[in-house]
């Protein structure tokens, strides 16, 4: 049984460590993209599609080349001999993917609104958006189309003619006997979800600044990115340049949750106009613009079935997924719903799995990773699922979760991972204790009993989640072509300070306060004596970036090894200062002690190692490691939510009451760090059950196309989360933490649905597309009374 | 173009505007004043927000020439001899930040909330901060944080 809410506390490791990243971010000295000016530097503005779907003829610059400030205009066709390859997909899932040519202008036809067609460089911002209204444009609309499921029929407008079809690929998993399941079950339940496509939302939108270093031929890029290290290697490729003469600074970033995992037409242009005019070339995206240049999330089309013996025992799974990729496929669009692919059994021990997804290009933004990317929309299917069956048995939802968990650990699931550790039901039973369930039902009976108009749901999701993405060989074996390690060098300066140089890219999640943390624990030095160094390819040469909540445990797992190389090499020096074995002293925080009691700190041995005046012969002088680690398995956040609402039936609006969750993501370092990357997860979870939808009409145009109409929830929508943790540590790294980047969004989504829907209960709805806007909840209500 | 005299964290600025630059380009482009961050184009989300004589304004829905006569603070301006403004420490205290580009406009907002209601209710906090948008924390801390420096129970 996992102990409750008890963090193995070391001497900095395990506590609050206030975040060394606050005093720039809190008095403005910080240094975001738009921050960033350069001598000589002019701006970029993008011409983009108003059409989903439209032939481009001739694209007319000469106005725009005599406005004020204009230095430059290109269409697609004048820039086609700057590519020496396509906007990179690295992630083509199946051998006979479709895989559409992506250049950073469209050539020939626009297949999303908002796909790029010109682009204009003038001297300044003002200019640069003012030419844009100068540029002439011969388009031909063309039918489009926006449904992935019509995408399919017969007939459908094709976003690549050359394919003869709008199908992307189909890939399928499958473990035991699925047939056989379904054949023999008691019970069974076959639901079909709606999961809407969503706008990320960073609130600082995207932007590059690319430098030409005269002289040398070399090329800076600054870029709002995620990804420095995938980003040089990609963009190399597209615009043909060797890679060491390529840089990439992240500079400070401003949130991306997926939509800065990228590599983005405006960084290739930016790149190759720098090249052609030298002089430093800045596009920043404005908000608009990025609703449509920017990735998307979700858009996915779920069929989930389930089987059940008549105890209520799952038996099997079913699930056939439709999943749009949009217009073409970014960095990772293809990979997405196959990082949920081994999900839909959730956190349940279940013998028989199949799984089917069919990616489909629709005339939209293409979709990619948003925070949770495929394992939201897996958590959300089986968590709904698991509810649709609990009423079809009479049970109660809760138990028959109970029934279900995987119990044993390390449990190999029928889809063929293994889940390392987890203890279901110590969450699920905290999360019972905190919420007071029986007293709510009763509350619940009671409000149903009186006629009240305001009905009380309580909704469960107990999810699993995979994430630290990760062991580079599965990657292989899915073909996605990057490995999935990460890399760290710990280098002691002389006076005993310590260099942190790591691969992954913070953009919020305080990865300098957590890893100066590792370091201080293992080193005996001050949290404040570390200096963490990341961002910026001439200064972390190798690593891979930051997303799917691998950085702590694949980055901070390679923090970890490169202390104990550092160790290791100490200890010689150690042994040789204290006139005794290695094997004799004892290590303790960075002290090593002699038998005699006679000890020596790190730090002082890194004094040593630097003068070199006295160290065991034939060693190389300094202090300092690099580790590279490929974790063996992905990281298993488990948890309980449950969110208790109050649904009016009569205007239809849902008003969220209470969300209690408790999560198990191992062992944490910083606590406080830990519940805010929580609590910002189950903003975004909440509002993709409430709020968020981007919608377009059948002509492709976005019509949620700002901030306006596209309702990011405020603090007013909101509320303070009821939250603790269990632990069960990661047995898969030596510091036995999991991923916590994403449990929020992927867990809290189905809860709000599944308590909506159990408000609703006497009404007999048993779904309700997301959001669940009072409109929807009303007409719900109303159409199962008639 | 347009002579404008304005005052920005205590010095009085003299400038030739033109009659459409916002008020947030005028900080961010002709100051240097680059705290002030832009988030939307439709001054939905608040990252711009900066005081007007002591009052939240998000300067991207103010015209520099608009501001002529009046004082500004931006968050470079907030600290006080060095010493950070009880609503940065509040921030930093109860982690109410995470990537940072909301957090100047959040902070400038809630110390205008406090202006003009000492003792609000989470509630109150929570309805007076919605112009501005946060998509990393949740709110949570931030709420606290403001709480905190109200002197209510947080």
């Amino acid at each position: 049984m996992a102990t409750i809410t008890e963090v193995e506390v070391g001497r900095v490791v395990g506590t609050s460590v206030k975040r060394k990243e606050d005093l720039k971010l809190l008095t403005g000295r910080a240094r975001y993209i738009d921050d960033i000016e350069l001598p000589g530097m002019v701006w970029m503005s993008v011409v983009r599609s108003p059409y989903a779907h439209a032939t481009i003829g001739s694209v007319d610059l000469s106005a725009a080349r005599e406005a004020p400030g204009v230095i430059a205009a290109f269409s697609g066709e004048e820039l086609a001999g700057e590519w020496a390859g396509s906007l990179p997909c690295a992630w083509p899932v199946t051998e006979d993917i479709n895989m559409p040519a992506h250049w950073p202008l469209a050539r020939g036809k626009a297949r999303h609104v908002g796909d790029g067609v010109a682009v204009i460089v003038a001297e300044t911002r003002e200019q640069a958006a003012d030419a844009i209204e100068l540029v002439m444009v011969d388009y031909e609309p063309l039918p489009a189309v926006v449904d992935p499921e019509a995408a399919l029929g017969e007939g459908a407008p094709l976003v690549h003619d050359e394919f003869g079809t709008n199908k992307c690929y189909t890939w399928a998993l499958a473990g035991g006997e699925v047939d056989e399941a379904f054949a023999s079950a008691a019970a069974s339940v076959k639901e079909r979800y709606r999961q809407q496509r969503l706008i990320p939302n960073a609130i600082e939108p995207r932007g590059v600044i690319a430098q030409p270093i005269p002289g040398t031929g070399d090329l800076t890029l600054f870029s709002a990115t995620q990804v420095p290290h995938i980003l040089r290697v990609t963009l190399a490729g597209v615009i043909g340049m060797p890679e060491a003469k390529l840089r990439i600074v992240a500079p400070d970033v401003g949130g991306g949750f997926g939509s800065k995992l990228n590599v983005y037409a405006e960084e290739a242009l930016a790149a190759a106009l720098a090249r052609r005019l030298e002089r430093p070339v800045k596009w920043i995206e404005t908000r608009s613009e990025n609703y449509l240049a920017t990735i998307h999330g979700r858009d996915v089309v779920q069929e989930i079935e389930l089987a059940a013996d008549a105890d209520g025992r799952v038996t099997g799974v079913r699930v056939k997924l439709v999943a749009a990729m949009g217009g073409y496929l970014q960095l990772v669009t293809p990979g997405i719903p196959l990082l949920g692919a081994w999900l839909y059994a959730g956190a349940y021990a279940i013998g028989a799995y199949s799984f089917e997804c069919t990616g489909v290009f629709t005339h939209t933004t293409p979709t990619d990773a948003y925070r949770g990317a495929g394992r939201p929309e897996a958590t959300y299917a089986v968590e709904r699922a698991m509810d649709a069956l609990a009423r079809e048995l009479g049970k109660d939802p809760v138990e028959l979760r109970r029934l279900n968990f995987m119990k044993e650990f390390p449990a190999t699931i029928a889809a063929g991972l293994t889940v390392d550790s987890g203890d279901y039901e110590a969450h699920l039973d905290r999360a019972l204790e905190i919420l007071d369930y029986d007293a709510l039902r009763r509350e619940q009976a009671e409000r149903r009993q009186a006629g009240d108009p305001k009905l009380l749901g309580i909704g469960f999701s107990t999810y699993l989640e995979m994430c630290g993405l990760a062991p580079s060989r599965i990657l292989g074996a899915i073909r996605y072509v990057a490995g999935g390690w990460d890399a760290a060098s710990v280098r002691f300066l002389p006076t005993g300070a310590v260099q942190l140089v790591i691969g992954t890219s913070p953009h919020g999640q305080g990865h300098v306060t957590t890893f100066s943390q590792i370091v201080a624990e293992r080193l005996g030095v001050d949290v404040d004596d570390v200096e963490v160094l990341h961002g910026d390819t001439a200064v972390s040469p190798i690593g891979m970036d930051t997303y799917g909540s691998r950085s702590l445990p694949v980055g901070g797992t390679a923090v970890w090894h490169a202390c104990q190389k550092v160790l290791d090499k100490a200890r010689l020096i150690a042994a040789h200062q204290l006139g005794v074995t290695a094997d004799d002293l004892q290590e303790e925080g960075g002290t090593f002690t002699a038998p005699d009691g006679s000890l020596v700190t790190a730090k002082e041995i890194a004094f040593a190692a630097w003068t070199a005046h006295d160290l065991p012969d034939g060693m190389e002088p300094g202090l300092e490691a690099l580790a590279v680690f490929d974790p063996e398995n992905f990281s298993w956040p488990a948890g309980t939510h449950v969110a208790v609402v109050e649904v009016d039936t009569e205007t239809g609006s849902v008003d969220l009451r209470r969300y209690v969750a408790v999560d198990d993501v191992g062992r944490v370092i910083n606590p406080e760090i830990v519940q805010g990357q929580v609590q910002g997860g189950l903003a975004q979870g909440i509002a993709q059950a409430l709020w968020e939808e981007a919608v377009h009409d059948e002509d492709g145009n976005l019509l949620t196309s700002n901030m306006v109409n596209y309702l990011v929830p405020s603090a007013a929508e909101l509320l303070s989360f009821e939250l603790d943790r269990t632990e069960t540590p990661a047995t898969t790294n030596p510091m036995g933490v999991k991923g916590v980047g994403e449990t929020g969004t992927i867990a809290s989504t189905p809860a709000v649905m599944n308590a909506v829907i159990d408000a609703l209960a006497p009404y007999g709805v048993t779904d309700i597309d997301m959001p669940a806007t009072p409109e929807r909840v009303w007409r719900a209500i109303h159409e199962v009374k008639r | 173009m347009r002579q404008v005299s304005v005052t920005v964290n205590g010095v009085r600025q003299e400038l030739l505007l033109e009659p459409r630059e916002l008020l947030v380009y005028v900080l961010r482009e002709r100051l240097g004043l680059t705290g002030t961050n832009v988030g939307c184009d439709t001054s939905s989300c608040g990252a711009c927000t900066v005081l007007l004589d002591g009052e939240s304004v998000k300067s991207c829905t103010v015209l520099g020439v608009q501001a002529a006569g009046h004082e500004i603070t931006t968050i470079e301006g907030l600290a006080e001899n060095g010493a950070l403004h009880a609503m940065q420490r509040a921030f930093h205290e109860h982690h109410a930040l995470q990537c940072g580009y909301c957090t100047p406009g959040f902070v400038l907002a809630a110390v205008s909330l406090l202006e003009e209601h000492p003792n609000p209710t989470e509630e109150e906090i929570r309805h007076g901060l919605e112009g501005n948008l946060c998509r990393c924390t949740g709110y949570v801390n931030i709420v606290r944080a403001v709480q905190s420096v109200a002197g209510s129970p947080v």
